[in-house]
């Protein structure tokens, strides 16, 4: 049996590493275009900032995957044959398949921006985007970054790294504020000026304006100003990278289409990751999982189902981590930025404003939803635990201690929160 | 497409002004030791004195402002482009000077009487007598553990673990490791260095120190009952109770200059799996060296010499060749730039032997894997100055248990998801991975 894998992000890398544990037998293939080895995506902003090197990013070392007898190829994928499990590749190879795993991941959104294409315009996903990225930004002065989503801070931050001013334009009243709290998108919105980065909310883009070399001289705002500027970074999220796909018979909407066993239309062809889209997701759940985690747990799931088992995907407790510059974002259990009608929060911040607490709940339960930490770190596994068993916001917040991550001699700010909670209206005394 | 074969990302590494100005000040002070060692601090040995301490304090706090001023948080960019950090000329240059500076510290000490000379007055002040080189030696190790303590403070002041480890570093050295052996030598004690046990200070536990001790009157006794205790009970509760941490970044001088000099070249570490096997071969050894070296001694000690002749007494000495000089100094400290700053404690430290067999077998620290939040970004192994891959650990969702772990905590500060907590708890389940809810 030879099981391929288009793709060696985390999704495809953890179905190659998983299948091989299940069955020492299996041929297994992975093909990338991009990366001879797999490389931690996540750390691609590090290596920009000098922090690491390419080679530190490689989670395995590169003789872990001959020592498993993962084979790995190089080369872009044209075509799927589906008719008679072939890939054919642009380099004319074909490579034939009985199991196929699709995890192409993403690719960055461009809106039909004018100038979307010119040189020193571009996101920041692949290998090859930073490269570019890295040679656009040398030397220069001021850079832009549309979209105020996870990637635009972290290109933010990036070009921090080297001096270069920044200006960041965001959509929203403030920044992520479609995902985060009011509270929590304003505490990061002020560290971001605080880092003198010109953050421009509910500003978008409109235009950007070449110089005679095809390079990005300046761009205009929805507000119609214009601003001088070497690089424009497109961080307004992503999208499947399926176009390859095209007339393969795989059905596709905005990603791949594919069931709860991320099985797809055609048999013996699966999808997962950045790439495949549920055709019935969960309820408050997106269609398309764009996330490091939901990659590995889905590939996980699916390993299952490849090696025999089939299994089903499940999400289980949301959890997301971030980091905005210096403050760390941990959120465990579904809080959405605007409250549903049945819920209540209890917010705390810190004087500092870099240090934020919220816990979720039912109005009249009281019952636990979640928890949202800035600057703060929790364990998820009490988190996770406390949400499932559906133990009150009282005794939750009465219990902050026992799930505390923060490092060893940090202030016990769980007992100011008790404080606070405590002080509030609606505290009820349970034990 | 070739990413990663052109993907050797550069950007020109500006230093903040000040950082250059400190960077000139100290190497002023480098160059004026050079011109006290070849004679001038003969003749002018205040002036010299006060001209080095002047300039590499000056130049340490002025490298240290633009840290203090900088947002608190982790700051490591552009590591890997500086010259200095990532193994380019500078690294060189520095990497030959400090194994210059030994190589004459341990066998060719006249050719420094001129800086010895300019140590006199304040070895007269500390001590009641002239400076040697160790005397010397002792001052610099000592600067340099304070000056780069500041700046490591300044570096990490958003963690108090960081901040308050440093200053127990920075204490231990000042006041363990300098003040109390001098002040003992002025009031005519034996020279004795409470923050150093058997096997890292070996001769503690051989046979002609622990007589010469016991023979001194009661000071000497008690430190050789003081070094007994630290080595046979002392060190297991310890270890078991907080790691080897307590010793190896709270207390230890090797450590502590590993801390704060080293600290900029941490990520110089192999976290390779062949580099791991060769530590645990060698460290092993050493271990094993130092113990039949001592067991022989004793056994010749009680025999009067009858048996083994001058084989203990050969042991002994090309172990302090090998290990006390060579490794521990020359190269333990010389290859800081090219290696980092844990070469000795990694490959060959004895006491790091031994606290890591505790730590992995017998021991309530850990550093926990909070849940399935790893990213696999790398900073955690990149930065671990022992070579550890912690991210191996942390991406599976295992807690990180390695004999080696110093507990320095730098993981857990690099970490961009808060996924990593040194802690001590209970020692059942210690080893027990994560599993999801829906997994169980």
């Amino acid at each position: 049996m030879h099981i391929v894998i288009i793709g060696n992000g985390i999704t495809g890398i953890t179905c190659a590493r998983n299948i091989r544990k299940a069955d020492p037998e299996a041929e297994i293939s992975v093909i990338s275009s991009e990366s001879e080895h797999f490389f931690s995506r996540t750390a691609l902003m590090y290596i920009y900032m000098g922090h690491m090197k390419y080679e530190h990013t490689k989670p395995y070392e590169d003789w872990f995957w001959k020592k498993n007898r993962i084979k790995l190829i190089r080369g872009h994928v044209r075509y799927i044959g589906t008719e008679f499990k072939t890939l054919s590749l642009v380099d004319g190879s074909m490579i034939h398949y009985s199991k196929l795993i699709i995890a192409t991941g993403s690719k960055p959104n461009k809106f039909g921006w004018p100038g979307q294409d010119l040189k020193g315009v571009q996101g920041l996903y692949s290998l090859q985007d930073l490269e570019s990225m890295n040679v656009h930004t040398s030397g220069i002065e001021h850079a832009v970054v549309v979209g105020g989503g996870l990637i635009g801070i972290e290109m933010a931050e990036m070009l921090l790294s080297r001096n270069i001013q920044v200006t960041f334009l965001v959509r929203e009243k403030a920044y992520w504020d479609n995902v985060l709290p009011a509270e929590e998108a304003s505490l990061i919105s002020r560290h971001i000026q605080k880092h003198h980065i010109n953050l421009l909310v509910e500003t978008e883009l409109k235009e950007i304006i070449s110089d005679e070399n095809g390079r990005v001289k300046s761009i205009i705002t929805s507000r119609g100003e214009e601003i001088n500027c070497q690089f424009v970074g497109l961080t307004a999220g992503v999208n499947p990278n399926i176009d390859f796909l095209k007339d393969s018979g795989i059905q596709t909407n905005k990603g791949i289409l594919v069931n709860e066993f991320l099985e797809t239309n055609i048999q013996n062809v699966f999808a997962a990751g950045d790439c495949a889209e549920f055709r019935n997701p969960k309820p408050n759940h997106p269609a398309v999982e764009q996330l490091w985690y939901t990659g590995k747990l889905q590939a996980e799931a699916l390993s299952k189902t490849i090696s025999g088992k089939r299994t089903v995907y499940e999400r289980g407790i949301w959890f997301n981590s971030a980091k905005f510059l210096d403050i760390e974002y941990q959120t465990y259990g579904l809080i959405f930025s605007k409250l549903n009608q049945d819920e209540a929060s209890f917010y705390w911040e810190h004087p500092n404003g870099q240090i934020a607490f919220r816990a979720t709940y039912k109005k009249a339960s009281r019952e636990l939803i979640g928890f949202n930490f800035l600057g703060l770190r929790f364990r998820q596994n009490v988190a996770e635990r406390w949400i499932n068993s559906k133990i009150s916001v009282d005794q939750a917040i009465r219990n902050l201690k026992e799930g505390w991550f923060d490092a060893e001699f940090s202030k016990p700010h769980y007992i100011e929160i008790l404080d606070a909670f405590s002080a509030c209206t609606d505290f009820k005394k349970v034990n | 497409m070739k990413a990663e074969d052109s993907l050797s990302i550069a950007a020109p590494s500006e230093s903040h002004p000040l950082q250059k100005a400190g960077t000139t000040l100290v190497a002023l002070a480098i160059l004026s030791a050079f011109i006290a060692a070849f004679g001038a601090g003969i003749q002018y040995p205040v002036l010299f004195f006060w001209l080095i301490i002047s300039l590499s304090v000056s130049g340490g706090i002025l490298y240290s402002i633009p840290v203090y001023k900088s947002l608190a948080g982790i700051k490591n960019n552009g590591v890997m482009f500086a010259k200095s950090t990532s193994r380019g000329a500078i690294a060189w240059g520095i990497a030959i000077l400090f194994t210059g500076f030994y190589i004459i510290l341990y066998w060719f000490p006249s050719l420094l009487e001129g800086l010895i000379r300019i140590m006199d007055p304040l070895s007269y002040v500390l001590r009641g007598i002239k400076a040697d080189h160790w005397f010397l030696y002792g001052t610099f190790y000592s600067l340099a553990i304070l000056i780069m303590g500041i700046k490591f403070i300044g570096k990490y002041r958003h963690s108090r673990y960081h901040v308050i480890r440093t200053f127990s570093v920075m204490f231990f050295q000042l006041g363990f490791a300098f003040l109390i052996p001098a002040f003992l030598i002025k009031l005519n004690q034996p020279e004795f260095y409470f923050s150093y046990f058997w096997p890292l200070k070996y001769s503690y536990l051989f046979p002609n120190d622990v007589q010469s001790l016991i023979s001194s009157g009661n000071v000497g006794f008690f430190m050789v009952f003081w070094g007994a205790v630290m080595t046979f009970i002392a060190t297991p509760i310890l270890t078991y109770n907080y790691g080897k941490r307590w010793y190896c970044s709270w207390v230890c001088g090797c450590g502590g200059l590993a801390e704060t000099l080293g600290d900029p070249y941490r990520h110089l570490s192999d976290k390779s799996l062949k580099a791991w096997k060769i530590e645990r071969w060698m460290v092993y050894s050493v271990l094993v060296f130092v113990t039949v070296t001592t067991l022989l001694l004793w056994l010749n000690s009680w025999k009067g010499g009858a048996i083994l002749g001058d084989l203990s007494g050969s042991f002994a000495k090309w172990y302090g060749f090998l290990i006390g000089s060579v490794f521990s100094g020359v190269i333990g400290t010389g290859f800081y730039p090219l290696m980092g700053g844990r070469v000795w404690c990694r490959f060959g430290c004895p006491m790091a032997a031994i606290l890591g067999i505790f730590q992995r077998f017998k021991s309530k620290f850990r550093i926990t894997t909070n849940g399935g939040q790893c990213i696999s970004c790398g900073n955690c192994s990149t930065y671990c100055e022992m070579g550890i891959d912690v991210r191996a650990y942390a991406q599976k969702g295992e807690n990180v248990i390695r004999a080696s772990c110093v507990g320095c905590g730098i993981c857990a500060s690099v970490c961009p998801r808060g996924v990593l907590k040194l802690e001590n708890l209970a020692e059942e389940g210690r080893f027990d991975p994560y599993i999801r809810p829906e997994d169980k």
